[in-house]
């Protein structure tokens, strides 16, 4: 039930933003963010936007799983 | 997806299961770490991260489905409710065909009752806006992720000066679920891989008093399959180290603090009550009630309805397995008497049950 989709803030119009992910256009409310803008991505649940996505610290996670790869894992050729 | 995808990549994936196996490799014992989130039951089989496991680790399901949690007492009132005429129920799709004592929403609805499935309660309150002969009554079931939407969803009707929206309250909140389950001594949990969108709103501290009171390790965790695999290594990590911390892995959303933003919402609208568990039980101050301020929102204050004695259905383990004492498998009803189509569990209800998620995904 706790399910959320990440999407990316379309259009913003009196506290509804419109959100976009492949292709699909849905409103969500805004009333548990501020300081939302066009372009952020945000994460969907019921029709609330309920966290903004921080792309720093995105990258750092994947960052962590390159260095695991790189030291050595990986599928078998 | 942005985002989602990245988080899927199965030459990462098959690198961590090495790192892990690895860090695990002189560890003597098994350790049980327990997710308490349906979004993970599902992610856990979905990937099937359990097989892929070293012998070491043992994941099991908590919790964590709020449907599966909810009395059978809760669902009877609903029933209730949508035998009444001038009543439309609203609610999230997978509570409609939760078995009560005697009949569920979806036969309800077949007998002709309006029961209407909504993907959000801000569309309830549209649907009672438009509706002002009707009394619209919402179901609020879930836990912190979702209690601060149906929070909203009374703010937004109140604004609207609607006098026919009203919530049917059965909102529960984790940490407090957590600390009960910790205390069983039967239950030897040796870490929590902690619900990510839970943790979003309440944040990564909210599970520090669990850390320190039973020194048992919290690590919240996302719901791709690479997330879920870091989220297991630095619980083991800790297990094998002795040590018992709050970390986060799902940095990219969930902060210390949560957002505080949801959380005034959510404490503008809700007060801490105690709750009862489907299975579980009683748990002191872990259930949302409807403060005295929004009383003219709350369905149970505002329409009393006759309902009759709950009554729970025999043999069904749910229970046990709510608390990850025993798996689907060991129930005699699982695969007999109840399957997806006819279940008589609450976890065989919804798609994030355990028993619903083992038919799908087990062999």
């Amino acid at each position: 039930m706790c399910l959320a989709v990440p999407m990316q803030v379309a259009e913003i119009l009196a506290g509804i933003a419109v959100c976009e992910v492949d292709g699909v256009r849905r409103e969500a409310s805004l009333m548990m963010l501020d300081d939302v803008e066009v372009g952020d991505y945000v994460l969907i649940h019921a029709g609330f936007a309920i966290e903004k996505i921080d792309p720093v610290e995105a990258e750092k996670t994947l960052e962590i799983f390159r260095q695991v790869l790189d030291a050595g894992g990986g599928l078998d050729p | 997806m942005k985002y989602s995808s990245e988080y899927r990549d199965p030459q990462m994936a098959a690198a961590m299961l090495k790192a892990i196996s690895a860090e695990v490799a002189d560890y003597a014992g098994r350790m049980t770490l327990m997710e308490v989130c349906g979004t993970h039951t599902m992610s856990i089989y979905q990937h099937g991260i359990r097989s892929l496991l070293p012998e070491q680790i043992r994941l099991v399901s908590g919790p964590g489905c709020p449907v599966c949690v909810t009395p059978i007492g809760y669902v009877d009132r609903a029933v209730a409710y949508a035998r009444q005429p001038e009543v439309v129920i609203a609610t999230f799709g997978d509570m409609i065909r939760v078995p009560g004592s005697s009949s569920s929403l979806l036969r309800e609805k077949a007998k002709g009752a309006a029961v209407q499935i909504v993907y959000s309660p801000l569309d309830a309150v549209k649907l009672a806006a438009k509706n002002p002969d009707k009394q619209v009554i919402f179901l609020g079931v879930g836990f912190e992720t979702t209690a601060p939407t149906i929070a909203g969803s009374i703010l937004e009707a109140a604004r609207l000066g609607l006098v026919n929206y009203a919530v049917l309250c059965g909102h529960k909140t984790m940490p407090a679920a957590m600390a009960a389950l910790t205390a069983d001594p039967h239950l030897q949990v040796a870490g929590y891989l902690c619900p990510a969108h839970v943790s979003a709103v309440i944040g990564a501290e909210a599970y520090r008093p669990l850390v320190e009171a039973y020194r048992v390790p919290c690590v919240v965790t996302g719901f791709e399959p690479l997330d879920m695999l870091r989220g297991i290594q630095l619980l083991a990590q800790q297990v094998v180290a002795g040590l018992a911390e709050v970390e986060n892995e799902y940095r990219r959303i969930v902060k210390p603090e949560g957002n505080l933003r949801a959380l005034e919402i959510l404490q503008q609208v809700f007060e801490p009550c105690d709750a009862d568990w489907r299975g579980i039980g009683p748990i002191p101050r872990s259930g949302l009630q409807i403060r005295e301020e929004f009383a003219a929102f709350d369905a149970e204050r505002q329409l009393p309805v006759a309902v009759e004695e709950p009554q729970e259905h025999k043999g069904c383990l749910c229970g046990e397995i709510l608390k990850g004492k025993v798996s689907p498998k060991d129930c005699p009803l699982f695969r007999r008497g109840c399957t997806p189509e006819n279940p008589v569990g609450a976890c065989m209800v919804s798609s994030e049950g355990t028993c619903a998620a083992e038919y799908k995904y087990g062999c």
